[in-house]
Parts: C-alpha cells; sequence; structure tokens
C-alpha cells in the first residue's frame, strides 16, 4: 500500500475516464449535451487536479526512491504486472498534466461548437492516457499508456483542426508510432533479459554494453520523435498549426516531454554506458536543433510555426541538459521542461486569443494591438520573455542551469547552447513587436475586444506559476533534487563499474 | 475405442442432418429456425467440448486435448456470429434458403475434425469436409456472377492446393512408413531418418496448409473470393475456416514435424514477412472494404505466423491468442461492414463511410475500435495479440522478422486509420438504413471485448499457455 492509505494515483489517472462515461451517457438536444459536456469535462478535470494537489502536498521531498506504489498482479507471466508509483521527477509532470488540462479545456469552451461531446470525451481520455504514462512503474504498461496518446491527439487534429488537417493527423500518428514500434522491441529484449518489466529492478540491472547500444538506439528512434529532436521534428510543426488551440497547449506541454521523460527515465538510468556513448551525438543534434530551428523561427509568417520551432529549440537545450549527467544539467532540463509546459502552452493560448476573434495566425495581418488591448499586450509579453528566458521568469532557471552543466562538459557545448537564448530573444521580440506594436492598419483591428473574464481565467494561473518558478525555484526543485542526485550517484557508479571492467579485461 | 471423445463432432453432424431433414419437409420458409437450430447445435457443441475430457482415440486418428478444445471453441464462436449475421442480410438479397446454415455446420464439423486430427489422413478428410462446404457457401449467391465466379476460383485453387498437400503426405508417407502424428515424431527425434525427399514431403504439406491460411505466396484467391462472396460468407472465412487451418498448421508444425524446425524454419520465416509486407502495401490501394479486409486478413495471417516461426511453445501461446483477439475483431469489423447499406442495397466502398461520426455515432465508435485494435494500438485486444507473438520472436533472436514486423504493423495502420479519418473527418454522406439488432448485438458484444480486453487478458492467455503445451508432448 502507499502512504495515502489508499490507490491514489490509479484513482487520479481512471477519474478521466468515469468522466468521460458520464459524458457519453447525457441525452437531450444538442446544446444540452454540449453544455452538459463541458461542465462535466471542466469539472471531472478540476476535481483531479485537485486530488493531485494532494500527491503535491503529501509527496516526501526527502526520499528518492517511488512513492505511492501500488501494483497488481496482471498479465502473471515474467512478472509484468500493473504498477504505478512517482518519484521527484515524474510528480511534476503529473502535475503538469492535471494542470494544464483544466485549462484547455476552458480555452475550448467557446471557440469548440461542433461534436463537443466527442472533443470533451477526447480530452478526457488524453489525460488519463498522459497520467498513466508519467505514473506507470511497469514498462509494458508505460508503453501503452505512451502509445495510447496517439489515438485521442489523432482525432483531436483531424476532427477539430485546420485546414490541412487531415494531413497533420496523419503525419504525427505514423512519426510517432514509428518510433514507438522499435522501442517495443527493446522492452521486449529487456524483458527477455531481465526477466520483469518492472522499472524500479530495471534500473538496477546491467545490461552487456552491445545490447545497450541497441537498445539505446531502438529508445532514441522513439523518444527523439516525441521530444522532437531535429532532424525528426517535422511532424511537430504541421501538427501543431492544424491543431485547435487546446491540442497545441496539450501537444507543446505535455506530449513533447513525454520523450524527455523517456530519456530521463529509462535510457540514463537503464543504459549507462550506450548514454555516455551516445551523448556526443545527443550534444550534437542537440546543438544543431537550437541554433538551425531558431533561425527557422526567424522566418516563419505564421504564428503558431514560429512558436512550434522555438518548441523544438527549446527542447533542444533539455536534451543537452539530460546528456550532461551532472545535477545541473539534469535539474535544469527538468527545469526546463516543465516552465517550458507552461510557458509555451501559455504563448498557444496566446495566439489562440487572437485567432478566435480575426480568425488567421499570419503575422502580417497584425500590428498594433497594444492600443486595443493592452490587457492581452500585458499576458503576451509577460510569456515572450519567459519564452526568452528573463530572469526572474520560469524560462530563466531552466536554461541557465542547463548551461552550467554543459560548461562541466564542455565549453563549446554551452557556447552553442547559449546562443539559443540570444537567437530565442531575437525571433520572440520580432514576433511581438510585429503583432503588439506598430500601428493598426486593418478595420478589423480596430474594432478588436480585450481579454474576457474567461480568458484571463486561463491566463492568470499560468501567470503565478511563471512567476513563482522564476521568483522562488526552489519550491518546484525541491521535488525532484533527491531523485536528480541519487541518479548521478547511480550514474557515475555504473560508469566506474564500467571503467573498471575495461581496466580487468585489458 | 473411446468414441465418446469425437462426442462433440458426433452430435452436431446429426443436428447438421436434423436440420436438413427438417428444411425439406417443412413445407414453408424455415430459415430463420434452421439457423436458431444451427446456433443452438453451436452452443450445445460448445458445451460438450468445453467440458469433455482429454484422450486419444480411434487408433490414434483423433484426439482431444487442450489445443483442440482452444481451438474448436473459437471456430463455434466465429461460426456463431457469422450465423447470427447471416440471417437478416441473406433474407434482404434474396438468398435465404434453409441451407446455407446446414452447410455452414458441415464446415463446421470438418474444421472441428482437422483441430482434432493426429493422422495425416484424418486431417486430409477434415480438411476436405470443410473444403467443400466452403466452395458452396462462396458461391451461394448462384445468380450473382461475382459470388459465382468465388467459388469457382476458390474451388479450382484451393483443390490445386489439396492436391499439393496430399502429394506431400503421400511423400511423408513413402518416406516414414506412418501417417500418425506422434510416431512421426518419434521417428524423427533421431536425425538418421531424416532424408531430403521427406523433406520435400513436409515442404509440399506446408504449401497446402499456407494456402487454407491465404499466406503470401498463396494468397492469390483471397482478395476475389472475400469481394465476390455474399459478406455473411466473407465474415465466415475470414473467422473460422481461418482458425482451423491455423490449428492445423501449428499442430502438424509442431508436433509430427516438431525435431525438423531447422528445415521449415526459414520457410515460414519468409512466408510470414511476405504476408505481412503484402498485406500492409497492398491493402493501402483499396477503395472497397471487402478488398482491403482481405489484405489485412493476409497480413494478420503472417503477423500470426511470427508465432510459429519462433518454433516454441511461447510462439504457439502466441499465435493461438493472435487468433482468439482476431476472430473478436473480425467478427466486429464485418458487423459493421454488414450495416453498410442504403436504400436496401448493400454498399462497400470505403467513400461511403465518409462523415459516419456525425450520422451513427455508436457505429463509427464501434468500426474505429477494430480499426485501432487491427493496426495494434494498446489498450485494444489487437495490442496485445502482437506483444505475444513479437515476444515470441525476440525470445526466439528472430530480430529480422521482429523489426519487418514491427515496421509493417506501421505501414498497416496507415489504412486503418484511414478508414477512422474517413469517418471522423470527412463531410457526411447519406444516412445508412436501419440496422437490423443482430448487427448491433455483434457490433457491441465483439466491441467491448476489444476495447476491453486489457482488464481480462489472464485467463485467454493462460488457456493458450495450456493448449500451446499440448502440441509438444
Amino acid at each position: 500500500m502507499n502512504a495515502a492509505g489508499f490507490p491514489l494515483l490509479s484513482l487520479i489517472t481512471w477519474l478521466p475516464l468515469v468522466g468521460g462515461a458520464v459524458i457519453l451517457s447525457v441525452r437531450g438536444d444538442e446544446e444540452t449535451i454540449a453544455s452538459n459536456a463541458r461542465w462535466t469535462a471542466l469539472w471531472t478535470t478540476l476535481i483531479v487536479l485537485v486530488l493531485s494537489l494532494v500527491l503535491w502536498v503529501r509527496f516526501d521531498p526527502t526520499d528518492a526512491g517511488f512513492q505511492f506504489v501500488e501494483s497488481v498482479p496482471w498479465l502473471s507471466d515474467y512478472g509484468l504486472g500493473y504498477k504505478m508509483g512517482v518519484d521527484g521527477i515524474s510528480v511534476m509532470f503529473v502535475l503538469l498534466s492535471t494542470a494544464l488540462t483544466p485549462i484547455c479545456i476552458l480555452a475550448s469552451w467557446e471557440s469548440i461548437q461542433t461534436k463537443v461531446r466527442e472533443y470533451m470525451l477526447a480530452f478526457l481520455i488524453l489525460e488519463t492516457m498522459m497520467i498513466g504514462t508519467f505514473c506507470a512503474l511497469d514498462f509494458v504498461v508505460f508503453y501503452m499508456f505512451f502509445e495510447c496518446v496517439l489515438i485521442p491527439m489523432y482525432l483531436i487534429i483531424g476532427i477539430w483542426g485546420g485546414p490541412r488537417r487531415v494531413y497533420s493527423a496523419v503525419k504525427f500518428f505514423l512519426y510517432t508510432l514509428t518510433g514507438s514500434v522499435l522501442m517495443l522491441l527493446a522492452i521486449l529484449a529487456m524483458w527477455m533479459h531481465a526477466g520483469t518489466t518492472d522499472i524500479p529492478t530495471l534500473m538496477t540491472t546491467s545490461f552487456p554494453p552491445s545490447m545497450q547500444t541497441w537498445l539505446f538506439l531502438a529508445f532514441l528512434a522513439s523518444f527523439a520523435v516525441k521530444v522532437p529532436m531535429w532532424p525528426v521534428h517535422t511532424w511537430l510543426p504541421d501538427a501543431h498549426v492544424e491543431a485547435p488551440t487546446a491540442g497545441s497547449v496539450i501537444l507543446a506541454g505535455v506530449l513533447l516531454k513525454m520523450g524527455g521523460y523517456g530519456f530521463i527515465r529509462f535510457s540514463i538510468p537503464m543504459l549507462p554506458e550506450a548514454s555516455a556513448a551516445f551523448a556526443p551525438l545527443m550534444f550534437t543534434l542537440s546543438v544543431v536543433a537550437v541554433i538551425y530551428t531558431s533561425l527557422v523561427a526567424l522566418a516563419q509568417e505564421d504564428m503558431k510555426k514560429l512558436i512550434a520551432y522555438s518548441s523544438v529549440a527549446h527542447m533542444g537545450i533539455v536534451t543537452i541538459g539530460l546528456f550532461t549527467f551532472n545535477e545541473q544539467g539534469i535539474q535544469g532540463a527538468l527545469f526546463q521542461m516543465v516552465s517550458h509546459g507552461i510557458v509555451s502552452g501559455a504563448l498557444f493560448l496566446v495566439v489562440g486569443v487572437i485567432y478566435d476573434r480575426i480568425h488567421t495566425r499570419e503575422i502580417a495581418r497584425y500590428g498594433g494591438l497594444a492600443e486595443r488591448m493592452p490587457g492581452y499586450a500585458f499576458v503576451f509579453m509577460l510569456f515572450t520573455m519567459a519564452s526568452v528566458g528573463l530572469p526572474g521568469t520560469a524560462g530563466f532557471v531552466g536554461e541557465f542551469l542547463v548551461i552550467l552543466g554543459a560548461f562541466k562538459v564542455s565549453f563549446w557545448l554551452a557556447l552553442l547552447g547559449g546562443a539559443g537564448m540570444i537567437l530565442g530573444a531575437a525571433y520572440m521580440l520580432y514576433l511581438y513587436r510585429r503583432v503588439v506594436f506598430g500601428r493598426i492598419t486593418r478595420d478589423d483591428l480596430r474594432a478588436i475586444m480585450d481579454l474576457s473574464p474567461r480568458e484571463w481565467a486561463l491566463f492568470v494561473p499560468l501567470i503565478v506559476l511563471t512567476m513563482w518558478m522564476g521568483i522562488y525555484p526552489s519550491s518546484f526543485s525541491v521535488f525532484w533534487e533527491a531523485s536528480v542526485a541519487a541518479m548521478v550517484k547511480h550514474h557515475q557508479a555504473a560508469m566506474e563499474t564500467a571503467v573498471k571492467l575495461a581496466g580487468v579485461i585489458n | 475405442m473411446n468414441w465418446t471423445l469425437a462426442l462433440p463432432e458426433i452430435v452436431l453432424a446429426c443436428f447438421g442432418m436434423g436440420v436438413l431433414l427438417f428444411g425439406v419437409l417443412r413445407k414453408q420458409d424455415s430459415t430463420l429456425l434452421a439457423t436458431m437450430f444451427t446456433i443452438f447445435g453451436f452452443l450445445v457443441t460448445g458445451l460438450l467440448v468445453a467440458t469433455g475430457l482429454p484422450g486419444t482415440g480411434f487408433h490414434g486418428q483423433f484426439v482431444a486435448d487442450p489445443f483442440s478444445t482452444f481451438n474448436k471453441l473459437l471456430i463455434l464462436v466465429g461460426a456463431s456470429f457469422a450465423a447470427l449475421m447471416s440471417l437478416d442480410w441473406n433474407e434482404k438479397q434474396g438468398i435465404g434458403r434453409f441451407e446455407f446454415p446446414v452447410v455452414m455446420l458441415f464446415a463446421v464439423v470438418g474444421m472441428m475434425i482437422m483441430v482434432s486430427a493426429s493422422n495425416l489422413m484424418t486431417l486430409y478428410v477434415g480438411l476436405e469436409l470443410q473444403s467443400l462446404s466452403l466452395y458452396v457457401l462462396a458461391a451461394f449467391a448462384r445468380d450473382d456472377i461475382r459470388s459465382s465466379e468465388a467459388g469457382l476460383k476458390y474451388f479450382v485453387l484451393s483443390g490445386l492446393a489439396s492436391g499439393l498437400l496430399l502429394y506431400g503426405v503421400s511423400m511423408v508417407y513413402g518416406f516414414s512408413g506412418t501417417m500418425d502424428f506422434v510416431v512421426l515424431r518419434d521417428q524423427f527425434a533421431n536425425p538418421a531418418n531424416i532424408s531430403a525427399g521427406l523433406i520435400v514431403g513436409v515442404v509440399f504439406v506446408l504449401v497446402g496448409l499456407a494456402f487454407k491460411v491465404s499466406a503470401v505466396p498463396f494468397h492469390m484467391w483471397t482478395p476475389d473470393v472475400y469481394q465476390g462472396a455474399p459478406t455473411p460468407v466473407t465474415a465466415f472465412f475470414a473467422m473460422a475456416p481461418k482458425v482451423a487451418a491455423m490449428a492445423l498448421l501449428l499442430r502438424v508444425m509442431a508436433t509430427p514435424f516438431g525435431h525438423l524446425l531447422p528445415a521449415w524454419q526459414s520457410l515460414i520465416v519468409i512466408v510470414s514477412i511476405g504476408s505481412m509486407a503484402l498485406g500492409a502495401l497492398a491493402a493501402i490501394g483499396q477503395t472497397n472494404i471487402k478488398r482491403l479486409m482481405a489484405y489485412s486478413s493476409i497480413g494478420h495471417m503472417g503477423f500470426a505466423l511470427i508465432g510459429l516461426a519462433s518454433g516454441s511453445e511461447d510462439g504457439v501461446r502466441g499465435v493461438l491468442v493472435y487468433m482468439a483477439v482476431y476472430v473478436f475483431m473480425t467478427a466486429g469489423t464485418f458487423a459493421c461492414i454488414m450495416s453498410m447499406r442504403r436504400d436496401g442495397k448493400p454498399v462497400e466502398e470505403i467513400k461511403d463511410l465518409a462523415g459516419l461520426a456525425s450520422n451513427d455515432a455508436g457505429l463509427a465508435m464501434a468500426l474505429a475500435v477494430f480499426m485501432f485494435s487491427l493496426a495494434g494500438i494498446p489498450l485494444m485486444a489487437g495490442f496485445f495479440a502482437k506483444l505475444y507473438v513479437f515476444l515470441a520472436a525476440v525470445k526466439a533472436g528472430l530480430w529480422t522478422l521482429a523489426v519487418i514486423g514491427v515496421l509493417a504493423s506501421v505501414v498497416g495502420s496507415f489504412y486503418y486509420i484511414r478508414i477512422i479519418k474517413v469517418m471522423y473527418f470527412d463531410p457526411a454522406g447519406e444516412k445508412f438504413d436501419r440496422r437490423p439488432p443482430a448487427l448491433s448485438f455483434v457490433a457491441a458484444a465483439t466491441g467491448l471485448i476489444t476495447a476491453f480486453f486489457f482488464l481480462f487478458p489472464t485467463p485467454v492467455v493462460d488457456a493458450a499457455q495450456l493448449a500451446a503445451r499440448a502440441v509438444f508432448p
């Protein structure tokens, strides 16, 4: 059993599905169904959020191991079971998922008018799968949640998306599926080798170096697509541009983090030698991602596409941090993931606000919004600054720590990674200038309305979180400090053993 | 002689003759009653199978073991679904005759004998009883040129395959002097008894059986027969005979020829890769959903054969789990396909499904579940089916096969999700006619099983494990 005395994680994971069942059972005319679906979805996700706050309160940050563990035998053979639990690394992602979902529901309140019931159902299923991915302590269970995320997301992009939605949805689906099936084979191989799929056990199992190489490549195929790393990032701009606003928020906020989470949960602790061997490759790909996609972002005409490319660049910083294998780097990467989840999610909401009013995302169509929408200009500026990494906002802490960690590895890595911050400032400020400053030249912009109370309700929690993370970061980082320290120690121990073994052989 | 071992088959055959007499003697139309009696017969037989004792009878010609029980139950389930779905369809298409369930019933008797065969002769008798009934079923819409063509094509090609099989059997007999599975196995335990002629015989047997499961390169009949035959017949073809033929293949390869694994393993690997690749690639261009299902079934047989290629108990277990899941997914998919009817006429183009989600949310959701499951996306039953065969392949170290397999499943998922795309993303077309309750029942029942298989996988896997152990004596 666990600290809370009852299966809290399973409750959080599966509760959204119960909400989904309630939505399915609603009868009546279309208007009733839509309104009921909206409210049911909102309440369900809020209850899940409150329950996940129990996690936040009861979590013991001094314990590096897994907490709230629950285990039920499931597929009995070879030690496969339904096992859930969180440690300092995953608990933050659970909270990120539960916090962003109600915001997404609220963001879709008015912009989604067709098939509302199905939309809300898809989001609730998505929430279950996201939380399950981060809670699973069994590799096969993890894979199932990880993969099942595709179904609701495919439908969200394909049904409620923009004009090229079908192309983007199919591309998203096939890209991510290709990566994950290779990972499935790797999981099966590990299962055969270790005789179990229990994640804590696998973390302490040592795999032979030649096997590690292949396993690492298979994991890379899956997680690199999810992160996404250059050069397999091309599905992301398409998916972001065509997805509805809330879909983009979840995609940038949580789904991309699954890739980073995969690296930190599986690749690095389970395959330490292969991770160390492949670190130069990871650094190269990440640095290319940071610089190349930043330059690409500079040239974009579509706001969502610009932010999508900026996501690739920011996730490049994350992968640099992860593969430094020191505490600063990994903590920075984690911080960057959480802050990027909030900030980029917020930026997509920011774009959604004006898209709902003018129905275009073309940057050139805007200009001078500050005159008519001062509140909006303020919110936009705040998140622009957070994205750029201004000290005092969430974005700064993560990037700073990663660059600190990268310095320990190589000066050039830190320099090139840091160049991303400069380029980031360039494209974000350029975007902000073109949209918000200047003079209003179009008639429809003259009549544009500032943020509505509902929209303020979306942004206020995100603003609070962004500032909180920037001003007092340790209330977040305290959760993963112990886990990361244990992980770094484990990695160093594994590397020393490897060196010793090599010495014995020679 | 312990004849009670064959009690289920005997009872079912008696049921068949009873229904036949009843249909002939009764003056008015008795399709409904005949079908109901047939399904009742399946039910009674199923109970007998489930409660029957294991053993070998008829001088070693016939065996009842957990393996035969597992497969017989699957065959009966598949046949019952097909019979249930045929009722309304046959009536509307003007082919509602009482002979339909009777012929189906005799085909099932043949399949059950195949599954229980422990002698190459019994195997052939069962196979022929099954095949003869299936020819009739394929051509059952005798006024429809495509159905007649399907029947004839199936007859000619299947006859050829039976000939090859028989030729192989004769060679095996000639080089070993016996047709009994257990004796054959004991002989081959000694490598001195293995000769080149024998291997040729085994290859011919393998070819004959590969034809019956429609594996590449013996798949040519499948698309035409699937498309031409009346849809309930196609549904039946996709379920029961596939299970029976796969069971036969497993038993023959594992029990008598088990020691020849190095000889046939590479053949199965090639057949499996070919089936998966063709199933995935050729289906992409299809516009007719029945044809698409034909290619899809070729692909799925390829995936199932991965388990056989592993040549282990785990592999056979994987195949059995695969077939069990496959029967339910297929039954549901065909229930959905049969619900596609406009102005009394069946439609079977994929584009006819356009916008189904807004016209009929329930049907669209069911079909979406089946498509995701066929594609092998987790939480659906199809994922577990693939998991177990890939597990066996990885355990056996067949990496090439496993990697090609997962990549083929990605390519395959493209056309499955295309159907979902048509249903959910495209603008709505005309509505379908009201569907009969039997189809709704089948779609809902199999849909729930497919979607919630993850809650109760253990009993199925354990039963398959037990069955797999039985073919490795």
